[in-house]
């Protein structure tokens, strides 16, 4: 039974990962950039929901909207000020750094408001644990939400995306900007939602988190973000489905390692198995092979 | 053409030497802060890894997440060779020498075998995987316990008491604590010395033969190889050099501090050396040189910002960015010298 429980655990940890990985690879789709500054959104979202949730006493459910709101407002801020003007910079690389820099800006806001103890995060969800084969299998009301919450973002985004002419126009976009912009579309706008959507997702993914593992500091966004950002990689940068199986993949690969490897090593694992990952597949799972011309 | 690039790298190692007898009349007065005076060895070392990352990132043209690994590496492997050897090499420039050749020779090891297999990726999977092996030498060199008695070396990937070693043998790498009572032999002086020698082998390089296929290959891949450049062994010789400075800085690093854990050198570390190079110019290796010595000095200067100097730091990161890369400041600050330069002619 254990593991099977550690399976539901992994697959729970992933959903995380993958919903943060989401607004990764939409991000990294439509404007080439590594938003490094995706995990400190988290990090920000699930601040916002637990001091709603402490000092008025709100309902978890307006928490969780008041810090997607927050969190959209804050991707759309950061997106105008600090990434647009460095989009036609002459190398990829200045708004990668400057990434860096509204990472540390976000973490030291945080720190000088909050203090850098970790608070310990009062869960958002109110259910009663599930009880599988007579108690041997406990599989708590956090883990079924992340799961479920996860699986209903998928599916939305995927429609989204597919089916209505904003999500049409980001995918024109992530093809080929000037012909879409010749094609009527609003780049600045169209980038401008992607980011939005990326951060509302990141908010989720923060408050989901957090239920879980119910310890949140100025850092705790970072090591997520690097690894859904290996997800998004794993499942091939760009991709939708490809940061779907990733992050689950990359959960359920994290914890099974903690649990029958070594928990020090468990993220020596997760990178070993992304590079194996990558040298036999170069462009991840689902990435596309781009033929190149001369 | 030729007399160009020896002027330019004439006032490079100039620059260095000027800066370095400034600081040393300085120091001989006793006019800088103990704390200025901490901080001058890790500033050696930082231009030391800005300089050889900005030979993967700049003159070749990869961008490399995980260059704090070779760091680690070489810091950990002069660290070891040094503690081991304390007794039996007694002079101190000796040891010291051949520990930083330990620490290059390791790390560049380390580079070839990573840059085998990553340099077939490209772009940005190539920086996740460097990313990936940086987060794994960490790792793995957390949970290293090593130990020396009468019997020989004894290592463990547990804990130190899994090493079975006799009552006389002593601890050299104890898992997450890591090294410690490793020999200070770090002087400014050495520091300085080493970065001469960086500078030396880079730029030599970057003007040689090899450089200008490095470089070849960098600005198109494919018109390189029509031309018969042997694009792996050009990648990773860039790769393994740089490896092999870091790993130099590394050791330099590594004889500067009581305990050495290798926990310091996580992803930010990378992180920081890029910020160095991008903000420099990438494939500017004189303004790599300054960007370190700013950005280290940087939260030093803030510090009377007490708590709000983190805060200062990021947002003059940032703003230094949008100024010196975004096509519009760029535009601006070329409007503005205009003028100025079109006011003093009327007035001349």
């Amino acid at each position: 039974m254990s593991v099977l429980s550690y399976f539901v655990n992994g697959i729970s940890l992933g959903s995380v990962y993958a919903i943060i990985a989401l607004g990764y690879t939409m991000v990294y789709g439509i404007a080439k950039m590594l938003n490094f500054a995706h995990g400190d959104v988290i990090m920000v979202g699930a601040y916002v929901a637990l001091m709603t949730m402490l000092s008025a006493g709100t309902h978890p459910l307006l928490a969780v909207l008041l810090a997607i709101v927050v969190c959209t407002v804050l991707g759309v801020v950061i997106e105008r000020i600090a990434y647009r003007p460095l989009r036609e910079a002459a190398s990829p690389l200045a708004v990668l750094i400057t990434a860096i820099g509204v990472s540390y800006l976000l973490q030291n806001v945080v720190l000088l408001i909050f203090g850098s103890n970790p608070k310990s995060f009062q869960s958002v969800i109110n259910l009663p644990d599930l009880k599988l084969a007579g108690g041997s299998l406990v599989i708590t009301a956090e883990t079924i939400v992340t799961i479920v919450s996860c699986i209903i973002i998928m599916v939305v985004l995927t429609t989204f995306i597919n089916k209505t002419k904003p999500g049409q126009a980001m995918l024109a976009v992530s093809e080929d900007k000037g012909a879409a912009q010749l094609m009527g579309i609003n780049v600045n706008r169209t980038i401008a939602l992607t980011f939005a959507i990326g951060s509302g997702l990141a908010a989720v993914a923060g408050v989901l988190l957090c239920s879980s593992y119910p310890s949140l500091s100025p850092y705790t966004g970072s090591m997520p973000g690097i690894k859904a950002f290996v997800a998004a990689v794993f499942g091939g940068i760009g991709s939708i489905p490809g940061a779907f199986v990733g992050g689950i993949l990359l959960g359920v690969i994290e914890i099974l390692g903690k649990a029958y490897i070594s928990s020090q090593l468990a993220d020596a694992i997760v990178f070993a198995v992304l590079i194996i990952v990558l040298l036999v597949k170069p462009t991840g799972l689902f990435g596309k092979k781009i033929q190149e011309k001369v | 053409m030729k007399n160009k690039t020896l002027k330019s790298n004439l006032i490079t190692y100039g620059m260095v030497i000027v800066v370095f007898v400034i600081v040393q009349a300085l120091l001989n007065a006793d006019m800088l802060s103990s704390l200025i005076e901490g901080l001058l060895i890790p500033l050696c070392v930082y231009v030391i890894l800005a300089i050889s990352l900005n030979l993967v990132v700049g003159i070749s043209g990869e961008l490399s997440l995980g260059h704090a690994g070779f760091m680690c590496v070489g810091a950990f492997a002069s660290a070891f060779f040094s503690k081991c050897t304390m007794d039996s090499i007694s002079s101190v420039p000796v040891r010291f020498t051949l520990a930083i050749l330990v620490g290059a020779i390791v790390a560049a090891v380390f580079g070839i075998l990573i840059g085998i297999p990553v340099l077939r990726l490209r772009g940005d999977y190539l920086a996740i995987v460097t990313l990936a092996f940086g987060e794994i030498i960490k790792n793995v060199i957390n949970i290293f316990y090593v130990g020396m008695d009468s019997k020989g070396f004894h290592v463990s990937l547990k804990d130190q008491f899994s090493l079975g070693m006799e009552p006389d043998g002593k601890m050299i790498i104890s898992g997450p604590q890591g090294i410690s009572g490793t020999p200070k032999n770090s002087t400014f002086l050495i520091g300085v010395i080493l970065i001469l020698i960086t500078l030396f082998i880079v730029l030599n390089l970057i003007h040689s033969r090899e450089g200008r296929a490095i470089m070849a290959i960098r600005d198109n891949r494919i018109a390189a190889e029509s031309i018969g450049i042997n694009i792996t062994k050009y990648k990773l010789m860039a790769f393994t050099i740089s490896a092999a400075l870091a790993g130099m800085g590394g050791a330099l690093y590594s004889h500067n501090l009581a305990t050495l854990q290798a926990s310091k050198f996580n992803f930010n570390t990378s992180i920081l050396v890029l910020v160095f190079v991008v903000l420099g110019g990438i494939g500017n290796i004189r303004g790599s040189i300054i960007a370190a010595v700013i950005l280290t000095l940087l939260p030093e200067l803030l510090r009377g910002l007490s708590d709000y100097r983190m805060l200062f730091y990021a947002i003059i990161l940032i703003l230094m960015m949008l100024f010196n890369w975004a096509p519009k400041a760029i535009e601006w600050r070329e409007r503005v010298l205009q003028a100025v330069f079109k006011k003093r002619k009327k007035e001349a």
